[in-house]
């Protein structure tokens, strides 16, 4: 347990900065092509403030991410031990993904005089692009748990090892897809949320800017969200119909089955109390068909029920607050359409500012339904976590430890940034 | 096929020893010389050290891709020393991020370079530690015997202890190559040289240390490398190359000062391989895990083996660029 629980805190930290290193450097690519463009030295202040962030996001994500390659095989030897050539490949396409975008990084923050402007500009393209390849090689592989293929297993080993099939399974493209747009998603909503903030304070052209780019990004973000997560739990529905269920909490198969909003589940008496229900709409949303079969968590023995609750109230707050970042991207839409005099309203920039942490909760919130919902498995079907633990005794301490740096580092990054900000607002505000 | 990641591996490790080496030693050579080199230090690893990193990366992944075993009884054995290594590189690399682009204030700056100083003793010290339990060989798979025997005494003896001290001897010396090679102040030329000769001498005393060590663990560490060819030539060269080395260090050739250390790295690391191969991981029990015993299916090393040569395609002139931008340029940066 202590050792899924550090697993979790890892990722989940891990995943934050993850995120945020591969969809800020498309913001500060946005800031240096506009200032090209419209020589607005406004942009050009923007993209560099923009680049500090990004490094620093950047090295505590290298960082975590190389601790992480490390912590799987120190927490789980017996799954790394089978696994590791199986679903490997993209892990060493990710390596060299990784490189490039540290390279081009380093190019890009250290390289505004050296290089071309144009050549500059082009590493921050190089930087995002590869960022976002790095991260969708992860995510397939994290894929290939929840539906592993290229392989054969007989009698406890893995033969006959296919590792292109392995990369390209069944779940990869249905989570790339989700993933990526929610990472762009809830960086920019966060990113515009904290201009936001600021330029309430000080009506700065600068944050007015940069909430335009960061929204920009976010809305569109926000507005395929449904689609491509409609198209995941289609996936999720066919591959891996009990974690569907327990996302769901839907515990009798059925036709035309409800659709279940909110509520708490008991699984003692298999309800699900105080909740909406549309009658037939999950029926749809998993199979396209109001009418269609859904198995409900009675047809798995119980051993192999992912806990129901936390899956449940997971889904139930990603989806939540996926719903209402659509909402506010509609508005965006809708002001830059016609109605620009809401940008400069209190209410909008108040509700960017409510907006700020959501993006990632959704993020951490979707992580847990994916991964907790995969549980008793840690490869489905294949072999259950507890059978994949390291064999060694106290592993709680190394849960502690990892935890207490994780949140001391927290700590530090946030109180890093919020006087990077500060100082970028003392030096406009004294030109100014 | 298996064979051919093997060697892209011990590249990579070669690499990280090399560059990654004179990056932790940085923070080393930080500490030794009293904040005197930090500018030079900072200034040199700045731009490439997250790029330094990833060698380290890849060799992880090519253990658990083509060697999972390996990967997993190591970091199993290891877990200690290892989550040592893991804490001490979180450490120093977000100590060093945090000095680079904090705003300029003189009590944070003192205490992240601090942290970055004594960071990367810790951290080069239990990766000398690792490799040193590693090399012994008292790592067992018998998980019954209890925690100390398990889980302790494969790194804590004497002969990793003093591994984990070559290490810091070692990287601190390839840094200290580094700067010399790098300034141009003339006190400082002369303090770092004296610094430099002082940690080759070090070195070589605690080279024999290792060895001594091992003789008393009942490791043949000597008599194996006198026996394998390659590592006689190896240790052959690498004396031959001192003379010339102190020469260079004397006359100041930058150029040829980091091509002679360098060599002297690469044949300690052959040296070492050469003895090691092809047994992977030495066991107590005697059944050592081969290349043989070790390596993942033939299909699966043939594309690790294509993902890593595109990958090289890839990296290696991207990193040329990147060294040529800052390396050969002399303007100071904003």
């Amino acid at each position: 347990m202590a050792a899924r629980m550090q697993m979790a805190v890892s990722l989940g930290f891990h995943i934050v900065f993850a995120c945020i290193g591969m969809v800020m450097p498309w913001f500060m690519f946005v800031a240096e092509w506009k200032w090209l463009r419209t020589k607005n030295p406004v942009y050009l202040d923007l993209a560099k403030a923009w680049a500090k962030g990004v490094a620093i996001f950047f090295a505590v994500g290298a960082v975590s991410g190389t601790v992480l390659s490390f912590e799987l095989g120190m927490l789980w030897p017996t799954f790394m031990q089978h696994a590791g050539p199986i679903f490997g490949m993209p892990f060493s396409w990710e390596g060299t993904a990784f490189f490039v975008e540290a390279i081009a990084l380093g190019l890009f923050l250290y390289g505004w005089k050296r290089l071309n402007k144009w050549v500059h500009l082009y590493t921050g393209m190089v930087v995002g692009i590869s960022g976002v390849l790095s991260g969708i090689f992860v995510v397939s592989a994290n894929a290939w748990m929840n539906a592993p293929s290229g392989f054969d297993w007989i009698d406890g080993q893995a033969f006959n090892i296919d590792p292109v099939k392995a990369m390209f399974n069944k779940a990869w493209f249905s989570q790339a897809h989700h993933m990526t747009i929610a990472a762009f998603s809830a960086t920019g909503f966060a990113v515009a949320g904290v201009h936001a903030v600021l330029y309430m304070k000080n009506k700065l052209e600068i944050h007015a800017k940069a909430i335009t780019i960061a929204l920009a990004f976010a809305s569109v973000a926000a507005v395929l969200q449904p689609i491509s997560g409609d198209l995941a739990a289609k996936n999720v529905a066919k591959l891996q119909p009990a974690k569907l269920a327990a996302f769901e909490s839907h515990f009798k198969t059925e036709e035309k089955a409800s659709l279940i909003i909110g509520g708490i589940p008991d699984v003692e008496n298999r309800e699900v109390k105080y909740a909406i229900k549309l009658p037939g709409f999950l029926s749809f949303l998993a199979h396209g068909d109001f009418n269609a079969e859904v198995k409900g968590l009675e047809e798995f023995p119980e051993e192999e029920w992912p806990p129901v609750p936390i899956t449940h109230y997971s889904f139930q707050l990603m989806v939540g607050i996926g719903m209402f970042l659509m909402l506010i991207a509609a508005l965006f839409f809708a002001g830059t359409y016609k109605w620009k005099h809401w940008f400069e309203k209190k209410w909008w920039l108040r509700l960017l500012a409510i907006a700020t942490p959501l993006g990632f909760i959704a993020v951490e919130a979707g992580w847990v339904v994916t991964e907790v919902g995969r549980q008793p498995w840690i490869i489905y079907g294949i072999m259950k976590t507890k059978d994949s633990l390291t064999p060694m005794p106290g592993i709680q301490y190394t849960f502690y430890t990892i935890t207490a740096v994780y949140v001391i580092l927290t700590f530090v990054v946030t109180w890093l940034l919020s006087r990077q900000i500060q100082l970028l607002q003392s030096k406009y505000l004294k030109n100014g | 096929m298996a064979e051919a990641n093997l060697i892209i591996l011990v590249i990579c490790l070669m690499l990280y020893v090399l560059l990654g080496g004179a990056d932790f030693g940085g923070g080393i050579l930080e500490l030794l010389s009293r904040g005197k080199a930090s500018k030079i230090v900072s200034r040199a690893i700045a731009p490439v050290w997250e790029a330094n990193h990833v060698w380290l990366i890849l060799v992880v992944v090519i253990l658990f891709v083509g060697f999972p075993s390996v990967y997993s009884t190591v970091l199993t054995a290891l877990h200690i020393p290892v989550l040592l290594v893991l804490l001490g590189i979180i450490a120093r690399g977000s100590a060093f991020t945090f000095r680079h682009y904090d705003i300029d204030e003189e009590r944070p700056k003192a205490i992240y370079s601090a942290i970055f100083r004594y960071s990367s003793v810790f951290t080069t010290f239990f990766l000398g530690v690792t490799v040193g339990g590693l090399i012994l060989g008292e790592i067992t798979m018998d998980y019954q015997l209890g925690f100390y025997q398990v889980y302790i005494h494969p790194w804590l003896n004497w002969f990793s202890v003093s591994m984990g001290l070559f290490m810091v001897l070692l990287f601190a010396f390839l840094a200290g190559i580094f700067t010399v090679s790098e300034i141009e102040d003339k006190d400082y030329i002369i303090y770092f040289t004296r610094m430099t000769k002082r940690l080759l001498i070090s070195l070589v005393v605690m080279g024999a240390i290792v060895f001594a060590t091992a003789k008393v663990a009942g490791h043949p560490l000597l008599k194996d490398f006198i026996n394998s060819p390659i590592s006689v030539a190896c240790i052959v060269i690498a004396t031959l190359a001192l003379p010339a080395f102190w020469y260079f260090l004397n006359k100041n050739k930058g150029n040829w000062l980091r091509l002679t250390a360098g060599l002297q790295t690469t044949l300690i690391v052959t040296g070492w391989f050469a003895i090691q191969f092809p047994v992977l991981v030495k066991t107590k029990s005697g059944h050592d895990i081969t290349i043989q015993a070790a390596k993942a299916p033939e299909q699966v090393q043939l594309f690790l083996l294509i993902a890593l040569i595109v990958g090289v395609l890839i990296i290696f002139p991207a990193m040329g660029y990147l060294y040529k931008t800052f390396k050969f340029s002399e303007e100071p940066e904003s």
